[in-house]
């Protein structure tokens, strides 16, 4: 290939997707970490190696376990594409996290921005839908009851929840009506309808005018063949490297064949859900599956909607925010601890009040234990360290964040047998 | 009302239409989806054995059948679903503790499937017992949700 021909190539099929020229600034690495290109092209490699799964795998509850056995055992190097189609999955939905984050820190979600969060945060469900209908494939005992457990977290929705639940399952258990069904997200719809928002996604970004960066008086614009492609490429290569050799490292995971007879102790919900489920320990279903999942999904739609100022593109916002980020974290990391402690062996609303409504006992009392002291923390930083509004949503998002990120790792690494701790 | 002066007529009939034909479309496909969920499952009779099998204050498995029968110290039968209130999972009888133990979250349940201990909220499911001729028969297909235990529950012979 000569040189003549990379370049055409270049800008005959790449630069479709970039601007000629760019910002010198917002070509730096540490201004967007390549998240959303390392998420776009995990989804591409995905989409290959899933496309090519799909020649031995057999979605019935018979076949599908044999299909991946004789996939890693007869098929050369088909345990290799398993586990680079596992850990591309799982690395997919740690991306697209870290890229929600970064563009909600680097106050990148405002103004002509707001509406590309709102297809970011439906591609980020997506993204998770996807692996989760993925996880139920195997058939193994992890997929089974992990799946099991997950639909029953659904039917805790009010009104709608039983109704949902078997509609996802396709009847009252998880069976090869699930499987099937699951296979058929997995594989064609959730991947097509993700080409779409993906598509919408990255116009969005360009009709922004690129990645959101700080106001300066000077502003360099350098040409995107090769200053930005060659950062690029370079990014890819390193990525696809380390993932085919972390791929002939670790298999991914497969227990023996599921059997609906006996759950394994304990049964966990795939790692990105088990902060549901250790939420679930702590606080009555229709609180922990709908109401707090409900608040702040509308919490986080409604965030670029919020009218304040706003240093667009700076980190945190100003060095306030990045303080009251710092502290945020400090204070929801012992606080979401200290409660998990707290209502595992000593805050038993349920025994002291037998008579009480379990709404109220497991429901309202945790949820406001949990409130009121964070309530008091926003007030406190409000006051001493001189917070403006959107610092204040910066603290709240913060304190959720880590919360979240507490009880995912102590839901799915601290907790063993009985799910009791530090078992 | 500003956004109701933004709405003209033949945008209205416009959205309309669009909104009744995605309603019809998304209509179809729930029910699509549905078809596995609302098949009318058969009546679903399992002989648990003769009555005098079993031995009073004993909890007996049939987990190929999805339950235990727990025949009570009274003479009475109970019909209890493996199937844990909570999430799902399958219950298991502890004969020692003399409990049904969920190894998913701990919940625990006693003899009657009432909860002793939590994250479930609601008692064990149960399954409707008849009983002809001194045979237990056991219907798997109808689990009946209760919240609580109480007497009327138990089949007596």
């Amino acid at each position: 290939m000569t040189d003549k021909g990379t370049n055409k190539a270049i800008t005959k099929l790449l630069l479709h997707l970039h601007p000629p020229k760019v910002n010198a600034q917002s070509i730096k690495y540490t201004r967007t970490f390549g998240l959303g290109g390392i998420a776009a092209l995990l989804f591409v490699l995905l989409f290959i190696s899933g496309l090519l799964l799909r020649f031995v795998y057999v979605p019935s509850e018979k076949g599908a376990y044999d299909s991946i056995i004789y996939l890693q055992n007869e098929v050369l190097f088909g345990q290799l594409l398993r586990n680079m189609h596992y850990w591309s999955g799982m690395l997919l939905v740690v991306v697209s996290f870290l890229h929600v984050v970064r563009v909600f820190y680097s106050q990148s979600i405002y103004h002509e921005r707001r509406k590309n969060w709102l297809y970011g945060l439906l591609i980020m469900f997506l993204v998770i839908m996807s692996n989760f209908t993925g996880y139920l494939l195997p058939w193994d005992q992890l997929a089974f009851w992990a799946v099991t457990i997950m639909t029953n977290m659904l039917s805790y929705i009010p009104v709608i929840g039983d109704g949902m639940a078997t509609l996802v399952r396709g009847g009252s258990e998880v069976n090869e009506e699930t499987l099937l069904r699951f296979y058929h997200f997995h594989t064609g719809l959730l991947p097509l309808l993700m080409v779409f928002l993906m598509s919408i996604h990255f116009w969005l970004v360009r009709k922004a005018k690129g990645v959101a960066v700080p106001a300066s008086p000077k502003k360099e614009m350098v040409n995107t063949n090769p200053e930005l492609i060659y950062k690029e490429i370079v990014v890819a290569l390193s990525l696809i490297l380390l993932l085919i050799i972390f791929s002939m490292v670790v298999d991914a995971p497969l227990l023996g064949k599921a059997n609906p007879l006996e759950s394994p102790n304990p049964s966990k919900a795939p790692w990105y859900f088990m902060g549901f489920q250790e939420l679930l320990l702590h606080m009555h279903p229709g609180f922990g599956i709908f109401i707090v999942p409900v608040l702040v999904t509308a919490f986080l739609i409604y965030i670029p909607y919020y009218k304040t100022e706003i240093n667009v593109g700076v980190w945190f916002n100003s060095a306030t925010g990045k303080k009251i980020t710092i502290w945020s974290v400090v204070y929801s990391l012992i606080f979401t601890s200290f409660l998990i402690l707290g209502t595992e062996y000593f805050l038993e609303f349920q025994q002291w009040m037998p008579n009480a409504p379990v709404l109220l006992t497991t429901g309202l009392f945790p949820l406001l234990l949990y409130i009121l002291p964070s309530y008091g923390f926003i007030l406190l930083v409000k006051k001493h360290l001189n917070a403006g509004k959107i610092e204040l949503i910066i603290a709240l998002v913060t304190i959720l964040f880590t919360a979240y990120l507490v009880m995912t790792i102590v839901g799915s690494l601290l907790r063993g047998e009985g799910m009791h701790l530090f078992a | 009302m500003s956004f109701i002066k933004k709405i003209t007529r033949r945008g209205f009939i416009k959205k309309a239409i669009l909104t009744v034909v995605s309603l019809e479309l998304v209509y179809l496909f729930l029910n699509l989806l549905k078809k596995g969920g609302e098949a009318i499952e058969p009546e679903n009779m399992f002989s648990a054995g003769d009555i005098d099998l079993f031995e009073k204050g004993k909890v007996y498995p049939f987990s190929s059948a999805h339950f235990y029968l727990s025949c009570l110290k009274d003479g009475g039968f109970l019909a209890i679903s493996t199937k844990c209130t909570h999430l799902g999972c399958t219950v298991n009888f502890q004969t020692k503790e003399n409990k049904f133990l969920c190894p998913c979250h701990a919940s625990a349940f006693n003899k009657h499937g009432e909860v002793l201990a939590p994250p479930a909220t609601r008692a064990l499911d149960l399954f409707p017992i008849t009983i002809e001729k001194n045979k237990i028969w056991v219907d798997t297909s109808k689990p009946i949700r209760r919240n609580k235990y109480d007497q009327s529950q138990i089949t007596y012979a």
